[in-house]
């Protein structure tokens, strides 16, 4: 894996607060290893700019091996740049060439407004969780043993896949519509699919779309972009399986 | 002051479930009316506080991060220990126990492992009636796989994303107290310091990471749960915003801080790539399970494949050196990690290893065996009893990428390598922090009404800490031991009432961080705080990593005093205090970590012996094992702060009595 090094333009949303107008701001940066990833090169530039006295740019990030989902932008036009399957943590220069121009902006959606440069407020997410993203057990740790109730290998499977989301906000921002309803979807299912969420299937579903409704997301068009540029790999299924526990929900 | 770690009188099995049942309780009418404080939203922090949430009291949590979601327990992947013998392979709670003490070297205090051992089996209980969905098998019963320093199976997993799913349901229970309005969460906030009243821990000092606000807020008790201090080498594979400040300071204001030289260096982590890099990368131990690690035998095959002249898959079997299998026939692939780590550094040092980077630190991962084993098997148990050797690497490759398959997708992305194809380039990094605030049974630290949990605490490691017992110990502090102790010590509280943030030990305080903040914006240095934070990592991985010398551990200690006031006099934080300012955010971390770097070289020097993630050079044995000293040495070295500086610590010992386990030399081979 010879690494070599590039010089790269890059225009970059910047924005002083919630509250001001932003614009995109150019910056040259040379001498980037292609063996660095996205946010190494960013932490490169902003070493850059502090050298030269100037301010850094404001970007999430924390694990930066791909499973906090604190890491989020919108690079060349795409939620975590132009590699499948990956975030922006895990994305690496090599996928760039020597003189590229690279767009760096932040997620754009409703529900997520802008707290600085690349920031966005992605706390929507933690309140539908809040409305019903769990089951109702006491942490007494005094439940049935834990082999009590056997799952089927393939459900278990399925809501294992379900529930590896990462909340990173990839799907929103991908959406046309700004809908949620791939997150929503993958929590929703993964509790549909094991016994011990089956009991309040019912009143979460409902919740937990009341909420995304009072968030201000979109709704769903089956355009599939979420899908496609979701980090994780979480399936349109899931939004199927919530749409029939919805309807099911609903007339009950 | 004396330590006294209060561990309850009685026969081991018996001390906690007879010790529960004469604490003090709080009754539910009274418990609305007293406030917990949590720091940190791991498994630690946001266990406790949905327990103690959903028991009735007022909890305020605290997560520097966007979301609670997001603390670094979900980056933990192979899985979590818990003795449930379902694979009916001889384990027991005992066994858990003293594999714990063996793995931690003789160094962990006996009743608080025990404790650990007895509540495991409930944690499993209690994460699947959440929904996290473990791995299983055909028959839809849990499935288990085999970790380092234990000959049973009882690590419990979901694929390589075991922390995930756990954090997400204790985040799940966190978010059901959120919702029912039991939790107040803070969200982007960090903890700059705690405030005591008459001696007792009343309230924290945060600052809204968005506003830059500085906020007072009271409680009756403070439960700190933020982690461990790896992020002192600047490179390692804890989270970037990983830190040690709410650690630290309650250690500046009382707290013992104990053991800090005891640092896990993981021996799996992809090898460093250049100087522009900002962390390592884990591959699970769970890898060890299948992978065999070697480097080659002649040391002119090594110098060809560093010089990309030769390839691993050309070295044939008998020029791989195997040197685990070969140093600990035992245990093989699946010693200890300390003792893997100092393996690989040893062969590297002599020559041996095969990354071409600055240091040609590396070794190989190798699954070739396993996918032709486990292709084997596949084709038997599928009926086909006379497979190709192209069914049995297609069927060897399908098996591995169902049990490993985001862990290879991670390493291709990263390395550009296919470790399907490839062996996989390992070397081990820092990783994990058995050190920590200093606490007693209850976690209470000697601050009282600060309790310390998970990562953060020192209590159950010893001196190393084995694969896949982090996530057990972080929820077992926080679902079954704090709401049990921290109630009672509540219950001296309910005629308290309400804690004024007026009072002038708040205001004290904030002044405190307020000029900390003010002093950095205006100190006009030239350089950044990343390049002293690189420079402080340089020398902790050189002179307090993974090995350590008396020569060395002064010369580190003078060089951070040194780099420390350097930091001071010259870091250059721009921005303002009023305003989302990650430089800022980072300096007054990197402030406490150039502090706790010294004291880690102070504590390494004071223990004349080797010990689990502790190597000192001067004591091992003839082939290089581990030497401990335990007439000596036998003690929880736990500091404390003098008061100005941090020259000026104070170390404090507790003997560790070791009733149920004989002590012995720790053997893997």
């Amino acid at each position: 894996m010879a690494s070599k090094s590039i010089n790269i333009n890059l225009k970059i949303w910047r924005q002083k607060d919630a509250k001001s107008k932003g614009q995109i701001e150019t910056y040259k940066l040379d001498n980037v290893s292609t063996a660095s990833s996205f946010l190494e090169m960013l932490d490169q530039l902003n070493e850059q700019l502090i050298n030269e006295r100037k301010e850094p740019v404001a970007f999430d990030h924390d694990c930066r091996e791909g499973i906090c989902g604190m890491c989020s932008l919108y690079i060349n036009g795409r939620a975590h740049g132009p590699a499948s399957k990956v975030t922006t943590c895990q994305l690496h220069m090599r996928s760039f060439k020597d003189g590229d121009t690279i767009y760096v902006e932040p997620w754009r959606s409703k529900a997520f407004p802008v707290v600085k440069d690349l920031i966005v407020d992605r706390s929507a997410f933690d309140r539908i969780q809040q409305a019903g993203g769990f089951v109702s057990v006491n942490t007494s740790g005094r439940t049935i043993d834990a082999n009590a109730t056997p799952v089927p290998k393939h459900d278990a499977d399925r809501a294992f896949e379900a529930a590896a989301c990462i909340g990173c906000g990839a799907c929103v921002a991908s959406c046309k519509n700004g809908s949620a309803m791939l997150f929503v979807g993958a929590k929703v299912s993964q509790y549909a699919l094991l016994p011990q969420g089956k009991v309040e299937a019912t009143e979460r579903v409902l919740n937990m779309v009341r909420q995304m409704d009072d968030e201000g997301f979109g709704n769903c068009t089956n355009t599939g972009a979420c899908e496609v540029e979701c980090p994780k790999g979480i399936s349109l299924e899931n939004i199927a399986r919530m749409n029939r526990e919805y309807l099911f929900a609903s007339v009950k | 002051m004396k330590l006294d770690s209060k561990i309850p009188e009685g026969h081991i099995s018996e001390k906690w479930t007879k010790y529960k049942d004469h604490l003090k309780l709080v009754a539910p009418n009274n418990r609305p009316k007293i406030d917990v404080i949590v720091v940190g939203t791991g498994l630690a922090g946001a266990s406790a506080a949905a327990s103690l949430g959903e028991m009735g009291y007022n909890v305020k949590a605290f997560c520097f991060q966007d979301s609670p979601r997001r603390a670094h327990s979900i980056a933990a992947q192979g899985g979590i220990n818990a003795a449930k013998n379902y694979q009916n392979d001889g384990d027991s709670i005992y066994r858990l126990f003293y594999d714990t003490i063996k793995g931690g070297d003789y160094r962990a205090r006996e009743a608080n492992v025990h404790r650990l051992a007895e509540v495991s089996g409930n944690i499993i209980d209690q994460c699947v009636a959440q929904g996290v969905p473990f791995a299983r098998d055909y028959g839809g019963l849990l499935d288990n796989r085999s970790f380092g320093g234990v000959q049973v199976q009882r690590t419990f997993y979901a694929a390589g994303q075991t922390g995930q799913q756990l954090l997400l349901g204790a985040y799940s229970a966190l978010s059901r107290q959120i919702g029912l309005g039991r939790v107040q969460m803070y969200n982007r906030h960090e903890m700059l310091d705690i405030v005591k009243v008459d001696g007792k821990a009343r309230g924290i000092i945060a600052r809204n990471l968005l506003t830059g606000e500085l906020e007072r807020h009271s409680a009756h008790a403070v439960i700190i749960a933020s982690g461990g201090y790896g992020n002192v080498y600047f490179l390692s594979t804890n989270a970037m915003g990983s830190n040690v400040t709410a650690a630290w300071k309650i250690h500046k204001k009382g707290a013992y801080f104990a053991n800090p030289c005891y640092v896990q260096i993981h021996p799996t982590c992809i090898p460093v790539h250049g100087t522009n890099q900002s962390k390592l990368t884990l591959m699970s131990e769970s890898l060890r399970n299948s992978g065999r690690i070697w480097v080659p035998k002649k040391i002119e095959d090594a110098e060809a494949i560093r010089a990309g002249k030769l390839k691993p898959t050309q070295i044939a079997e008998e020029d791989r050196d195997y040197y685990l299998e070969r140093r600990y026939p035992a245990f093989g692939n699946l010693v200890p990690r300390d003792v893997a780590s100092r393996a690989a550094k040893e062969r590297c040092d002599a020559g041996y290893g095969i990354e071409a980077n600055d240091t040609n630190e590396g070794v190989y991962l190798d699954f070739s065996s396993e996918i032709i084993n486990k292709g084997k098997q596949t084709a038997y148990a599928q009926g086909n009893h006379n497979p190709s050797e192209e069914e049995v690497i297609k069927l060897g490759k399908q098996w591995i990428e169902e049990k490993y398959g985001n862990l290879f997708q991670m390493y291709q992305q990263i390395t550009d390598e296919n470790p399907y194809e490839t062996p996989m380039k390992i070397y081990p990094a820092v990783h994990y922090t058995m050190g920590g605030v200093w606490v007693d049974y209850n976690l209470q630290s000697t601050i009282p009404g600060c309790f310390v949990a998970g990562e953060a605490n020192f209590s159950d490691h010893g001196a190393n800490r084995l694969g896949a017992s982090a996530l057990m110990q972080g929820l077992a502090d926080g679902y079954f031991v704090l709401p049990y102790t921290v109630s009672d010590y509540l219950a001296n509280d309910i005629r308290t009432g309400k804690i004024s943030t007026e009072l002038p030990e708040f205001a004290e305080a904030e002044n405190n961080v307020k000029s900390q903040i003010d002093k950095f914006l205006n100190n006009n240095g030239s350089k950044s705080v990343d390049h002293f934070h690189k420079r402080l990592g340089h020398i902790m991985w050189n002179k307090v990593g993974m090995a350590r010398n008396e020569q060395g551990l002064k010369e580190a200690i003078r060089e951070i005093d040194e780099l420390r006031k350097e930091f001071h006099e010259n870091v250059y934080v721009p921005g303002a205090a009023n305003e989302l300012n990650t430089e800022l955010e980072k300096a007054l971390r990197v402030a406490d970590f150039m502090e706790l770097g010294q004291l880690m070289a102070m504590d390494a020097l004071q223990r004349n012996e080797s010990a689990g993630g502790h190597f000192r050079e001067e004591y091992q044995d003839s082939e290089g094992e581990t030497l401990r000293d335990d007439v000596n040495f036998n003690f929880v070295g736990a500091w404390e702060y003098g008061g100005s500086d941090i020259n000026a610590e104070t170390l404090h010992k507790e003997v560790l009595n070791y009733e149920y386990i004989k002590i012995a030399a720790r053997n893997y081979k």
